[in-house]
């Protein structure tokens, strides 16, 4: 009897202080949520709000009694907005399409076909994989400005297509792939490339969506190269655009209207990745370096 | 077998040409760059060869302050993100309700453009004629004074960047972790239980020698991209970063390259050479590290 109540004791107590700490980890993770959430809440905040409503508020205020769309339509007409999102839309579609050309023929070319230097080139690329791109960025801007590609859109493609690390990726998961399926295709006459479309490809499209993810990410928010290789507004990307409101467009002191223009920016990857946060969460942490 | 060969390269082909000229044949002529002193890239013609490239980089007042405001953004960053990330990672994997809810929020500043949410930051940090901004708001409230963190002193203007910089690297390290701790056999902890190993027990002799690995990979990545920041700093304080003393090593390379100082690339180059010597002796000290202290 006395030893019952002694462990009904210790259990109510091991309860309590389960309890305890899991206030402490709810009251942790709530807060860093909130300090996640609160930078985009203050962006949609400021993008509704009038300007004269902003700026008269000495003391900013954390609502707004009669939200306007206003600084939307001064975002695409004050600036062209319009234009920056197309441009980036045509560089992520043209270079990551590209570069899955790219990646899917040389994985293929390193996992399934035999040749003489193949191991060779293979340590090079791996090689390659360490060097930083701001090494290579310097003549990367001589090249292009000597082929007169300066505010093009093949200056700003070319070089950002070929990832050595998305290639080293792909290998690996093609070299999963059974061989014995290669040479019963082999068998009955299937050339390489219908086997690569036919089998490989559709086998391995997890990791050929995780490559195509995280591309597309890399290429909206791309900044450094198309800063230096654009002076040409009309070939700026977003996130060139966003820089040039902030330092010349919509009038400096026009923040509403700059907010509007940050909100249209970043809303297509939050769709993308509320849309595919599983797949995204999951490519990253496989394949992601970021920080 | 020669019918076999041409097909391999015919595959590798289009990857050869594109590396060959934008990565290999650039990382010889950075090199070659670097080298040649009093490079005029208007009529391309030079004195001669030498070391007085790196010698005008290492003796400009603007590369060495960039050359402090990174080490310092990485001391700072590098270990608090990654100690944050831990204990988060930890609440993570302790609680089961809402755990997925959680882990979409901690990822979101992931997925967003460095530009268009540095300028969020920005708005939130800065003091106006007109207004004193968000942040300073709540340091009155507590009875602080308002300082300018865009504008101001340089350690208010360190802090954000830190700031900034921390919330931007959180959700791949929490990610990292977060996965890393789920792979961790149960089996252990099981042992443990029965044996009444205290929590803290468990924590340091199990939980943390298993995840070692990742912490290592996360120490590595976060010290390479932090000695590259570049972006975040320019969403914070504008392009012309040497005038608000806020220049990193890349920034310093980049505007040695393009923009109202630039059209140097020997200076570029030696200053890059400069960055890569720091990232791949550190990345060395802490792969010898590892060695002695990861467990797998």
């Amino acid at each position: 009897m006395e030893s019952q109540k002694e462990l009904t004791i210790i259990e109510k107590q091991a309860k309590r202080r389960k309890a305890i700490q899991n206030t402490f980890v709810y009251l942790l993770l709530t807060i860093w949520g909130l300090m996640v959430l609160f930078p985009f809440y203050w962006m949609v905040l400021t993008s509704v709000k009038s300007y004269s409503a902003y700026s008269s508020e000495h003391i900013p205020k954390f609502y707004t009694t009669n939200p306007t769309m206003q600084n939307y339509a001064d975002a695409f007409t004050a600036v062209n907005l319009g234009r920056y999102l197309m441009n980036t839309l045509l560089f992520t579609v043209v270079t990551t399409a590209v570069m899955l050309v790219v990646t899917v023929l040389a994985a293929y070319a390193f996992s399934r076909i035999q040749f003489a230097g193949r191991e060779l080139v293979f340590m090079i690329f791996l090689a390659l994989m360490m060097i930083p791109n701001e090494l290579v960025i310097i003549t990367n801007f001589v090249t292009i400005t000597n082929w007169n590609m300066r505010n093009t859109f093949a200056g700003l493609i070319l070089p950002s297509i070929t990832s050595v690390f998305y290639i080293y990726l792909l290998r690996e998961n093609f070299a999963q792939v059974p061989a014995e399926l290669y040479y019963a295709a082999k068998v009955d006459g299937t050339s390489d490339l219908k086997y690569l479309l036919k089998v490989m490809v559709p086998i391995c499209k997890p990791t050929i969506i995780t490559i195509t993810i995280l591309k597309v990410i890399e290429c909206w928010n791309s900044y450094v190269w198309p800063r230096l290789i654009t002076d040409d507004s009309n070939y700026f990307l977003v996130s060139n655009g966003i820089q040039e409101i902030r330092e010349n467009g919509l009038g400096r002191e026009n923040i509403p209207a700059m907010m509007a223009a940050v909100v249209i920016v970043s809303l297509p990857l939050i769709l993308l990745f509320l849309l595919f946060h599983k797949k995204i969460m999951e490519g990253v942490s496989r394949g992601g370096t970021k920080g | 077998m020669e019918n076999k060969s041409l097909k391999g390269w015919l595959y590798l082909l289009p990857a050869l040409l594109f590396l060959g000229v934008f990565m290999v044949y650039p990382l010889i002529d950075v090199f070659i760059y670097s080298v040649e002193e009093g490079y005029n890239s208007a009529s391309q013609t030079f004195y001669g060869y030498g070391a007085y490239n790196f010698s005008y980089v290492l003796h400009d007042t603007y590369f060495l302050q960039a050359i402090r405001n990174t080490f310092l953004l990485v001391v700072i960053t590098v270990p608090i993100s990654t100690g944050i990330a831990l204990l988060l990672a930890i609440a993570l994997t302790s609680i089961e309700k809402f755990r997925n809810l959680y882990q979409t929020i901690f990822f979101l500043p992931y997925v967003t453009n460095t530009l268009a949410i540095g300028l969020v930051f920005m708005i939130l940090f800065k003091k106006t004629a007109y207004s004193d901004g968000m942040i300073n708001m709540l340091i009155m409230a507590v009875g602080g004074h308002a300082i300018d963190f865009i504008d101001g002193p340089y350690a208010a203007k360190m802090f954000v960047l830190c700031f900034y910089t921390i919330w931007v690297v959180l959700p791949f390290k929490i990610l990292i972790l977060t996965s890393s701790l789920a792979s961790v056999n149960q089996d252990y902890y099981n042992a443990a239980r029965v044996d009444g190993t205290s929590k803290w027990r468990i924590f340091t002799k199990i939980t943390l020698p298993m995840i070692s690995p990742s912490i290592f990979y996360l120490i590595i990545t976060g010290f390479i991209g932090a000695f590259k920041a570049y972006s975040d700093v320019v969403a914070l304080f504008g392009t012309d970063l040497n005038a608000a003393g806020m220049n990193t090593i890349v920034g310093y390379v980049y505007d040695m390259l393009y923009g109202d100082s630039g059209g140097y690339p020997s200076y570029a180059a030696a200053a890059a050479l400069i960055l890569f010597v720091i990232v791949l002796t550190i990345t060395v000290i802490n792969m010898l590290v590892r060695r002695k202290h990861v467990y797998i």
